[in-house]
């Protein structure tokens, strides 16, 4: 197995890591990436942004264009994947139609030439760790969506592996069983201590699991942090828009002080905002989640005028489309608490935030 | 004297509703067709007013037989082989014909006698008479092979062969080979030594045998180099020499004479019309006319001295091309059809098992 | 506690098991009525007429039917000893009344012993043409009888013949009792007339010949003779051709098979991973053959392989092959080999494509992600699955090989010839059907014989055509 030399460095480094299939456009750009050792890291992003391509280079099905990929310090460009020791799940689980989830489970461990009783200590250990323990005579066939996932996990697992691919496993279960799994891949990460490495374009699925995670878009990571971070504190309006939602507004830095932007909007009016990743003079997106607008409340530099437009209630609590500033998709969210403010539409009513809670990102 | 006069605008009409119909003339194709084309089909439409739809098949009953027996006859007139038009008859496939509707030779003589004895049949006419032969490229034989011992000296002529796959014409040029007289080979054949005889001449050669079974085949295995000599039929050796020129040159020792016929299927549609060209087609003219396209000779012996030079090369004539000519018949055999008929399912299976030995 | 054992019945109270026989027979009937126009084409347009053939090759009855009284006389004769004036009047009778309804009912007889014995035809000829010279006292005055079977078929204006054929059967009976009557013994006669009537040996093939079912046809396409009394021997050793040809076609058809099987998998394996557009291209030149027709595809073979073709042209430049001794590339087996890999490979391709497609690559690279080499992970994980791909393609290539026949015609020389071609020699040439019928059937019970085996080994559920 590979072991360590750079202790400074990740577990796994992509370094300047860059894929063309044509010739001609680059899906992966200058990617640098460490993840260290035991961490549980999402490559999250749209389709075609190259998160999948990323993993596939790392699994050795594709092979990078320019850069070098280490795992525990060594380059394995050229390490055939059957050489790297990297388990991995795929998004329709790629169970083996023709053998029993005993078979399955033993194969890893057969080419590993490993004996019989071992073998067979091992795979019962894997199934009962994923509680389908009686399963092993089944075909994969004759599973639920829910079961095959769990054999595709514990297959990935048998051969204990220090790092495990994950491709958008959960992509084809219905959404209560979709968040069951995250929470047991999740819980399996934390007492098998693997690094694992996940990709999905779900982004509540990212934020549940990982300890960090990494944008993507247009083959570039567009921000790598914490899934709080990510949230609260995007980086750029891309992140902005795709984690979570958000309220967008537009217009002209006009001044920075200690921090906080002045912005011109389009239709004139000034409002302030966090300076994050804007610049005097030029053109900035405000980003401002719908949870941090209050409806009325104190008065402060930015409160403005606002038409309700459309209410729906969801229960614990009502979106409210309003025109703000001239953005007709403005959403609030109001609490379903008690004594909340009841509006109706095409009511005149008043909305503010708080300039920390609204982000100058960049155009 | 009315009713006459009623017989024969009955009869006239008749045949004006004859001459509407359309007939179906089915041959086999190439160079043989075209022949028939120019000198019986445009001559006979010219003068009827009647189509004709020329069809081509590769011999044999079996299409008789199959439209026969479903009822439905689409062939008016079909060219056979002796050896078919016998077996046709004697398997009630085809119309008997009457031979009175054959016009007298342009010299006066009677039908009867102006064919070749033993061509007009209960149920079939001959046209023409053929032969197969066997040809070389002379521009590749070093040392001009002449009689059919040659053929089958593949140490003095090295080089393939190609043969036709069957039994007939082989077995009689194989014991021709061997040195049986051309008067006794079907004595010999009869007998079961002179069938073993004639298997084990073809055993000297068979390593060196291309077998073919369409005529167009022979010509094409010359021209491409592929034998070296070639049993063929004399016309379609002499069609690739005379249109094509290629340098083929027939050995006729030991050719095996045939016939041509014309017959009519049982239940043929346009029957009357089909005996009306049957007639028309083997009269002394047309029979003449025909082997100025191809090198076949006229079944009857009035249309010989009418025969003149090769319709495309003036200059070339066809009489000494002919099989029947006297140069040509000295060691000819003539294909004897009653023995193949009696012998030919047990000589085609034992040549058959042969083949696959 | 709720009685299980109960039936469970519906709202309106009928037993649940009831109601959903009726349920079932409803769309069960509405299936059937679906499926019944093709049905039914496909009984009257394929079922019927190869029963029917197939039929001909264990029961032919039109001897029988062509000289009954020898039929009946054989029937009940031991075989042996020297024919009698009675079996010889019998003959007599049979055809004197046969050339009076048709005069094809005696040699379409005699067609019929000949495939027995060599030289029926003539022997029944003959004694026609010397009957015909006999003559008669018929209607008033005395004739040749030739001329009187000649009237038989006098026609009225519209082509009716003028008696019908139970009228002439009547005149024939008595005609052939009146020259029985006048010539009796008539046995020195025939034999004059031919001296085979005398051979034992004929009357015996008219023994078998009698029989309207019987397994003679069957017993020749397997190169044994069934003789008159009802023994099976082996045929002579320059006889036997069938059962030879039926194993070169087993083995003809398999190496095909197999050798499709190897050139295919690799293409069919390339064409399932490359992107749609460049598999289409390339599906569009595997299916090319297709369009252009089977014989200018074997006659393009023949330009390729003959002595003076393109291969050996290339052979010699090479210096592979000496100027004046080629190659035999074709006009043998490996032409037909060589050529009926080529026309079939198509039909192996395509359903092992149309599997493969659908097995996804994760499979493969999973099987690699856990520790397999290229060579275990497609022979342990993808192999596995393109099972159903080389079943399905392997059969649909198999049984089109058993039938081949024009290929082998053309390019197969003499060891190149299979089964179909002696089918096929018969049907067209021969005009033997009830022995084409018969090695027909031969070659059904073989095929179906196999796909019995196939069903037992690898599970016909288990092919996927595509």
């Amino acid at each position: 197995m590979l072991t360590a030399t750079n202790t400074d460095e990740g577990f796994v480094v992509f370094d300047r890591v860059q894929k063309s299939y044509d010739g001609n456009a680059l899906v992966v750009k200058d990617l640098n990436l460490d993840i260290a050792k035991g961490e549980f890291l999402t490559m999250l992003g749209p389709s075609g942004s190259g998160k999948t391509t990323c993993l596939m280079m790392l699994a050795g099905f594709e092979t990078a264009t320019h850069g070098d990929i280490r795992l525990g310090g060594q380059p394995i460009n050229n390490i055939p994947p059957h050489k790297r020791g990297i388990g991995m799940v795929f998004q329709n689980y790629a169970l083996f139609p023709h053998m029993t989830v005993g078979e399955n489970l033993a194969f890893p461990l057969e080419v590993r030439k490993m004996g019989k009783s071992e073998r067979d200590e091992k795979v019962k250990r894997a199934l009962d760790m994923v509680q389908m323990g009686e399963f092993a005579g089944r075909r994969p066939a004759q599973l639920s969506g829910g079961q095959q996932q769990r054999i595709a996990l514990s297959r990935a697992l048998v051969f204990e592996p220090q790092l495990v691919l994950m491709d958008e496993p959960l992509g084809a279960l219905d959404k209560q069983l979709r968040e069951r799994m995250q929470y047991e891949i999740k819980h399996l990460h934390e007492r098998l201590g693997v690094t694992v490495v996940y990709v999905t374009h779900d982004q509540s699925e990212a934020l549940t699991m990982s300890d960090r995670v990494a944008v993507f878009e247009d083959g570039r990571i567009q921000q790598l942090s914490s899934p709080d971070d990510l949230y609260e504190r995007p980086e750029n309006s891309f992140v902005a828009q795709f984690i979570g939602e958000n309220n967008k507004l537009s217009g002209m830095v006009t001044g920075i002080k200690s921090g906080v932007a002045e912005v011109t909007l389009d239709n004139g009016s000034k409002v302030s905002a966090l300076a994050v990743n804007c610049e005097q003079g030029s053109r900035s997106t405000l980003s401002i989640r719908p949870e941090r607008v209050t409806l009325g409340g104190p008065k402060n530099k930015n409160t403005t005028e606002a038409e309700v437009l459309e209410l729906i209630y969801l229960g614990d609590h009502i979106r409210c489309r309003m025109n703000v500033h001239g953005n007709e998709e403005f959403v609030v969210k109001v609490a379903n608490s008690a004594g909340h403010t009841h509006l109706k539409a095409g009511e005149k009513t008043k909305v503010s935030w708080l300039a920390e809670d609204c982000r100058a990102l960049d155009a | 004297m009315k009713l006459k006069a009623l017989l024969l605008t009955a009869a006239a009409t008749s045949i004006a509703a004859t001459a509407s119909a359309d007939i179906t003339v089915v041959s086999w194709g190439g160079a043989y067709t075209k022949s028939q084309v120019e000198a019986y089909h445009k001559p006979y439409a010219a003068k009827t007013g009647t189509k004709i739809i020329s069809e081509d098949y590769n011999g044999g009953l079996a299409e008789i037989k199959s439209q026969v027996e479903a009822g439905n006859v689409t062939w008016d007139i079909v060219d056979v082989e002796m050896s078919d038009a016998v077996a046709g008859c004697d398997q009630g496939l085809l119309e008997r014909i009457d031979p009175s509707i054959l016009p007298a030779g342009a010299d006066g003589t009677a039908a009867a006698d102006d064919f070749i004895p033993g061509t007009i049949l209960d149920c079939a006419v001959a046209n023409i008479v053929w032969s197969t032969v066997f040809a070389y490229d002379s521009t590749k034989m070093a040392n001009a092979p002449k009689t059919i011992a040659d053929f089958f000296d593949t140490s003095g002529f090295p080089g393939k062969r190609g043969l036709r796959k069957s039994a007939k014409a082989n077995l009689e040029m194989a014991l021709a080979a061997d040195g049986v007289a051309t008067a006794d080979i079907y004595d010999v054949l009869e007998t079961p030594e002179g069938v073993d005889r004639a298997f084990a001449k073809l055993d000297t050669i068979k390593g060196d045998v291309v077998w073919w079974e369409a005529g167009a085949q022979p010509p094409q295995l010359l021209a491409d180099g592929e034998v070296a000599m070639t049993t063929a039929y004399n016309g379609r050796i002499f069609n690739a020499v005379a249109s094509e020129d290629k340098p083929f040159e027939i050995v006729w020792d030991a050719q095996i004479l045939d016939f041509d016929l014309w017959v009519i299927p049982k239940g043929a549609k346009n029957k009357d019309a089909a005996m009306d060209f049957l007639a028309f087609s083997t009269a002394t003219e047309q029979l003449a006319a025909q082997a100025s396209w191809i090198s076949y000779g006229p079944a009857r012996k009035s249309s010989a001295p009418l025969v003149g030079n090769y319709a495309t090369k003036p200059d070339l004539a066809m009489g000494p091309q002919m099989p029947t000519s006297a140069d040509n018949m000295a060691t000819a055999i003539v294909n004897d059809f009653e023995f193949w008929a009696d012998n030919g399912d047990e000589l085609n299976e034992r040549f058959n098992a042969w083949l696959a030995k | 506690m709720t009685d299980t054992s109960a039936p469970i019945v519906t709202a309106d109270g009928t037993p649940l098991k009831k109601k959903l026989d009726q349920a079932m027979f409803r769309s069960r009937r509405n299936a059937f009525l679906l499926v019944a126009p093709l049905l039914a084409f496909i009984i009257a347009s394929f079922i019927i007429p190869i029963v029917v053939l197939l039929t001909q090759g264990v029961y032919d009855s039109s001897f029988r039917k062509q000289m009954p009284t020898v039929a009946t006389f054989v029937a009940d004769w031991d075989g042996q000893g020297e024919p009698s004036e009675e079996m010889m009047q019998a003959a007599l009778t049979d055809i004197v009344v046969g050339l009076t309804i048709d005069r094809s009912i005696p040699t379409k007889a005699a067609v019929r012993i000949n495939r027995e014995v060599s030289g029926a035809t003539s022997m029944i000829k003959k004694l026609i043409r010397a009957t015909g010279k006999w003559k008669i006292e018929y209607e008033g005055k005395e004739q040749r009888l030739s001329d009187v079977f000649r009237n038989m078929e006098d026609e009225d204006d519209s082509g009716v013949t003028l008696l019908d054929e139970s009228e002439r059967r009547a005149i024939g009976v008595t005609l052939a009792k009146a020259v029985i009557a006048q010539e009796a013994p008539v046995k020195a006669k025939m034999i004059k007339a031919d001296k085979k009537w005398a051979d034992i040996k004929y009357w015996q093939a008219m023994k078998v010949a009698s029989k309207a079912a019987s397994p003679a046809y069957l017993a020749a396409a397997l190169d044994y003779n069934y003789s008159h009394d009802g023994e099976f021997q082996q045929r002579d050793e320059d006889r036997r051709i069938h059962v030879k040809l039926f194993w070169r076609t087993l083995e003809i058809s398999l190496i095909v098979t197999l050798a499709c099987l190897f050139l295919g998998y690799p293409i069919a394996y390339l064409l399932s991973t490359l992107s749609v557009r460049s598999s289409n291209l390339l599906l569009i030149l595997v299916l090319l053959p297709f369009w252009t027709s089977l014989l200018v595809r074997t006659t393009a073979w023949i330009a390729m392989l003959q002595a003076q073709g393109v291969m050996n042209d290339l052979f010699v430049v090479f210096g592979l092959a000496a100027d004046d001794d080629r190659f035999s590339l074709i006009y043998n087996k490996t032409g037909t080999l060589i050529a009926m890999t080529h026309i079939l490979l198509p039909f192996m391709i395509l359903p092992l494509y149309s599997v493969m497609k659908t097995i996804p690559p994760s499979y493969v690279r999973a099987a690699k992600s856990m520790g397999a080499t290229n060579w275990t992970a497609f022979w342990r994980v993808y192999f596995p699955q393109s099972v159903a791909g080389i079943g399905a393609g392997a059969l649909l290539v198999f049984i089109l090989a058993i039938g081949y026949y024009i290929t082998p015609a053309l390019v197969g020389g003499q060891d190149g010839q299979m089964i179909s071609n002696m089918i096929d020699f018969h049907m067209r040439k021969s005009l033997n059907w009830n022995l084409a019928a018969a090695l027909g059937m031969v070659l059904l019970v073989f095929v179906l014989f196999l796909f019995w085996i196939y069903d037992r080994v690898v599970g016909i559920d288990n092919m996927k055509l595509g």
